[in-house]
């Protein structure tokens, strides 16, 4: 039986890297949101400029439903390299859409899904001469075939290539010629609409569509960042581009020209993350973004601005590893990495936006954050956020906010003789004072430095003054806990014996799990994880129940070896549910998993128990 | 070695600077380094350098990698803040440092090991982008903390003390400078201060990236018959190409060498460099008469000194960010924060 679905289905086109299909595949997506149905799209992009399969999949999700789903319901096949594969991972009842200019041999479709040829290539041809207009209309051309098929408002598509080609007018009429073009075929020679429907809602409200990197980079501006040193590395290039435009738009001096910030590409990412730790020391908000990789080469830098107490932000957008490993999928596996970064005993703080919106939020915090704990602060961002497009709740600012720029002695507490000892705990919280470069003429200057010293900064040897200073580091970690972003809890209808701890960009997924659970009478206490080190509310969920799931996207159950080993927990208590494949989780597996886990245990469900 | 405290006396009839301010003033804690060591007569002559530059200390921020040459910031400007970094990366920290306040007095003290070897790619991309300091390589040719190894800038065929013969070819980090773009590149020797001071001065006056290549004798490791860097092997093969003096933008202009053999250089703050020219056909303003110089000198055995290049009128880093002329540490949310209402313009324009 075909499928019969409005509003929540999965859309996938299949193309090739290069070949212009990016846009029309966005134009769809937005198409579907104008007409008030939410949708998720995620890109799935090969590591390579031209001719490499590429995927673009859009979940349309009237439920909103934003994490990946799964499978595919409308196959966009336009990529003969990946026919087979293509045609192989269409859900049964569901359809394929393809060019059929080349005759097809039957025995590569399938019996159980429906099957939709249009001649794209043949009506492009009689259509145009330019090959590269034959090529790029080509993709517009479906995209208007697919508004009757799935009977989307073709205004809507009309209205969005006017404001894409806002700048260049000469461009709107062609390309709404080609969505004609493309509908009127299909509305004339295929049987529109399909079981699969868009129909017009209003499930959208004010949300915005944007992608965690562009998010993080603007938080990076309101958060008064003023310098930005990266080295280009996928899926992290992105933020820094986003800077350099967000800045170019907000923070150029509007009489003088001159720009209110600076950004350099330096010639690595040790050089990045060392133009970082040099502006920290010298009073400037700054920041790099990089990936796994990146971060492996900072190490001992990073153990510097831990050691020395430099405030610093880096922006870690993770990808697939260990090595060079999956450049363009996505991981949550740089846990470990980051929270123990550098040789000697180290702690870092680490912030786990779930969204755009969050990593807006926690990107301008950590600003704050850095310079309060004069420490690095990482902001753990992934593929699956920081290069996809979001539904995400507005970015908000309250006019009213101030930056916390920590504990700075000025040159008039000096002046008048306040005690000045870099390293000195005076409010017990193991957060010293600093003084910027330059301050005053004679009091409050020190020498910065990655060997031992005491509480006044002067270099030594001894064991005494060293175990002092390290102790007082861990109390600042202490402090940490009530700066970082508490986790967020929902609890069950009833108490229940399990619970389960998550973070990132697993929080839609998880969403939709947990009503798939719920659907099936399973109810547990959810707790996403925002920040570490550990706020007490995490230690108090463990200990409230017999056992925690604890899901993520690695498999060495990263997270979970950071519960265990920071709150103690017992192990047997504490239950890894991982998927590290490089595709986004999903609530399938999720709901699986656990299900699967609890029915091993033989937990009655709670629906039988109530009945 | 905390225990090491100079004595707060000093003698009243000190000479004073234009800002009131004596030798001590610009000095730092006890050298830990061997005696007789050519580094700590470069940090002399750092200490003259900024005393008759009239410089006010806690203007300075003195940035170093790891090494012995790195350890010297210790030693000189006790009045201001200093960064031993990591090793090899103290012109990436530099550079950030440098962004965040474009006022203060940049000074980068490094060794031979800390610049040529590990260090190598971020000396050459700090000397590209032209980050507005003063670079000096404190250069002995020889790993001193760690005990005598061979350091990249060893000549070819120099002797260790133990014996071993270096079989690889040598950097010359002034070459390399002059080549990368440096608008202001020397070489001296720790052994002449009168050649030392008055580079150094102009190199900290200079607008850009200045490099000094200071060739500085290990005594512990690397001053035996057969080390290229040794006081007497630098002395014997010395080829100055000129003598300097400084005469700074504030004072008046009293230059006492013959017409005709002096070149004065003004640069960009209006400091003058006056060039006693030893040899009457270099010219400063060459970039590439002077690699030319460098290697047909090389060739010879010789070890040229003085002022090399300098180009009075470069550009540095600043200037191609276009960043505004207020240090950028100093920005607070007013010229930093766009505000709700720039954001409800945004969330509109994604929708």
């Amino acid at each position: 039986m075909p499928i019969e679905s409005v509003n929540d289905f999965v859309v996938r086109f299949a193309n090739v890297n290069g070949s212009g299909s990016a846009s029309a595949n966005e134009l769809f997506a937005r198409s579907v949101l104008r007409m008030g149905v939410p949708v998720s799209p995620r890109n799935i992009f090969p590591s390579n400029i031209q001719g490499l399969p590429t995927w673009y999949e859009v979940r349309v999700t009237e439920a909103d439903h934003l994490g990946a789903r799964g499978g595919v319901d409308l196959m966009v096949a336009m990529n003969p390299q990946t026919w087979d594969k293509d045609v192989a991972s269409i859900e049964p009842g569901g359809y394929l859409f393809y060019d059929s200019t080349k005759p097809m041999p039957p025995s590569r479709f399938r019996a159980d899904i429906t099957v939709i040829g249009m001649p794209l290539t043949e009506i492009c041809n009689r259509e145009y001469s330019d090959p590269r207009q034959r090529q790029l209309f080509k993709n517009i051309i479906y995209v208007g075939a697919l508004s009757a098929l799935l009977n989307m408002d073709v205004n809507e598509i009309e209205k969005l290539i006017g404001e894409q080609f806002k700048s260049k007018e000469k461009l709107i009429a062609p390309n709404i010629h080609a969505l004609h073009l493309g509908r009127d075929f299909a509305l004339q020679n295929l049987k529109c609409p399909i079981g699969l429907q868009v129909r017009r809602a209003d499930k959208v409200g004010d949300r915005i569509f944007i992608e965690g990197n562009s998010a993080s980079a603007l938080g990076a501006v309101y958060g008064g960042a003023t310098v930005c040193a990266w080295y280009p590395i996928t899926p992290s290039s992105s933020l820094a581009e986003a800077f350099s435009r967000h800045c170019a738009r907000l923070r150029v001096d509007p009489e003088t020209k001159e720009n209110r910030f600076a950004i350099v590409q330096a010639e690595d990412e040790i050089a990045a993350v060392g133009m970082v730790i040099g502006a920290g020391w010298n009073g400037a908000r700054a920041f790099t973004a990089t990936s796994g990789p990146g971060i492996s080469l900072m190490q001992e830098f990073l153990g510097l601005a831990y050691f020395a107490e430099i405030p610093s932000v880096i922006i870690d957008v993770q990808r697939g590893g260990p090595s060079t490993g999956m450049p363009t999928r996505t991981q949550q596996s740089d846990l470990l990495l980051c929270a123990y970064a550098s040789h000697g005993d180290t702690k870092h703080v680490m912030l786990f936006p779930e969204d755009p919106a969050e990593a807006f939020d926690f990107t301008a915090l950590s600003f704050d954050l850095a310079e309060r704990l004069q420490t690095p602060i990482f902001v753990m961002l992934d593929l699956d956020i920081g290069m996809n497009h979001r539904l995400s709740r507005p970015l908000a600012w309250d006019d009213a906010r101030r930056y916390d720029r920590g504990k700075v002695m000025t040159a008039a507490e000096l002046e008048a003789g306040k005690d000045f000892g870099r390293y000195l705990d005076v409010d017990n919280d193991g957060i010293p004072f600093r003084t910027y470069p330059g301050t005053h003429p004679t009091r409050g200057s020190f020498f910065t430095r990655g060997t031992s010293r005491d509480r006044y900064a002067r270099y030594t040897e001894e064991g005494g003054p060293y175990v002092d200073n390290m102790q007082r580091l861990l109390k600042k970690f202490e402090t940490a806990k009530g700066l970082v972003p508490r986790p967020v809890r929902r609890n069950a209808d009833k108490p229940g014996r399990f619970g389960i701890i998550y973070y990132g960009s697993t929080s839609p997924a998880m969403d939709e799990a947990h009503d798939m659970l719920i659907a099936q009478g399973i109810a547990l206490d959810l707790l996403r994880v925002r920040g570490f080190p550990f706020h007490h509310d995490v230690a108090e969920f463990a200990g409230a129940h017999d056992a925690v799931f604890v899901v993520e996207q690695n498999r060495d159950a990263q997270l979970r070896t950071l519960l265990v080993n920071e709150l103690n927990l017992d192990p047997a208590k504490i239950l890894p549910v991982l998927q590290f494949d490089g595709t986004p989780i999903t609530a399938r597996f999720i709901a699986r998993a656990i299900g699967d886990h609890l029915d091993s245990r033989k937990v009655v469900p709670l629906h039988k128990v109530v009945s | 070695m905390t225990y090491i405290v100079k004595p707060r006396f000093h003698h009243p009839a000190l000479p004073k600077n234009a800002l009131g301010y004596t030798h001590r003033d610009y000095e730092g804690s006890v050298s830990t380094l061997c005696a007789g060591c050519g580094h700590d007569s470069i940090s002399a002559a750092i200490i003259q350098a900024c005393f008759e530059l009239n410089i006010e200390p806690h203007r300075v921020a003195k940035l170093s990698g790891i090494g012995c040459s790195s350890k010297t910031p210790t030693y000189f400007l006790g009045q201001s803040h200093g960064f031993n970094s990591v090793h090899g990366r103290m012109p990436s920290v530099m550079t950030g440092a440098n962004l965040a306040n474009r006022e203060l007095i940049y000074l980068g003290v490094s060794g031979d090991g800390d610049t040529a070897s590990i260090g190598l790619g971020q000396f050459a991309h700090l000397i590209r982008r032209g980050v507005n300091m003063t670079y000096i390589v404190e250069n002995n040719g020889v790993y001193g903390l760690t005990k005598g190894q061979f350091s990249a800038t060893a000549d070819r065929g120099s002797k260790s003390k133990r014996g071993a013969i270096n079989a690889d070819s040598s950097i010359d980090l002034v070459a390399m400078a002059l080549q990368l773009g440096a608008t202001f590149v020397g070489r001296s020797f720790s052994g002449d201060k009168k050649q030392l001071v008055p580079l150094i001065m102009a190199a900290i006056e200079h607008k850009g990236a200045a490099f000094l290549d200071v060739i500085s004798p290990c005594v512990a490791f690397n001053n035996h018959p057969g080390s290229t860097k040794s006081f007497d092997h630098v002395r014997e093969h010395n080829e100055a190409v000129n003598r300097l003096d400084f005469i700074s933008g504030r004072s008046p202009i009293a230059v006492d060498y013959e017409p005709g053999a002096v070149e004065i250089v003004e640069q960009h703050d209006g400091s003058k460099i006056a060039l006693r020219k030893l040899d009457g056909d270099y010219d400063v303003h060459d970039r590439r008469g002077a690699t030319n110089f460098l290697l047909e000198r090389a060739a010879a055995g010789e070890i040229v000194t003085g002022l090399l290049y300098v180009e009075p009128d470069g550009e540095e880093l600043h200037d191609n960010l276009k960043t505004v002329k207020k240090p950028l540490n100093t920005l607070g949310e007013r010229e930093l924060c766009p505000g709700s209402g720039a954001l409800d313009k945004f969330n509109a324009s994604l929708r």
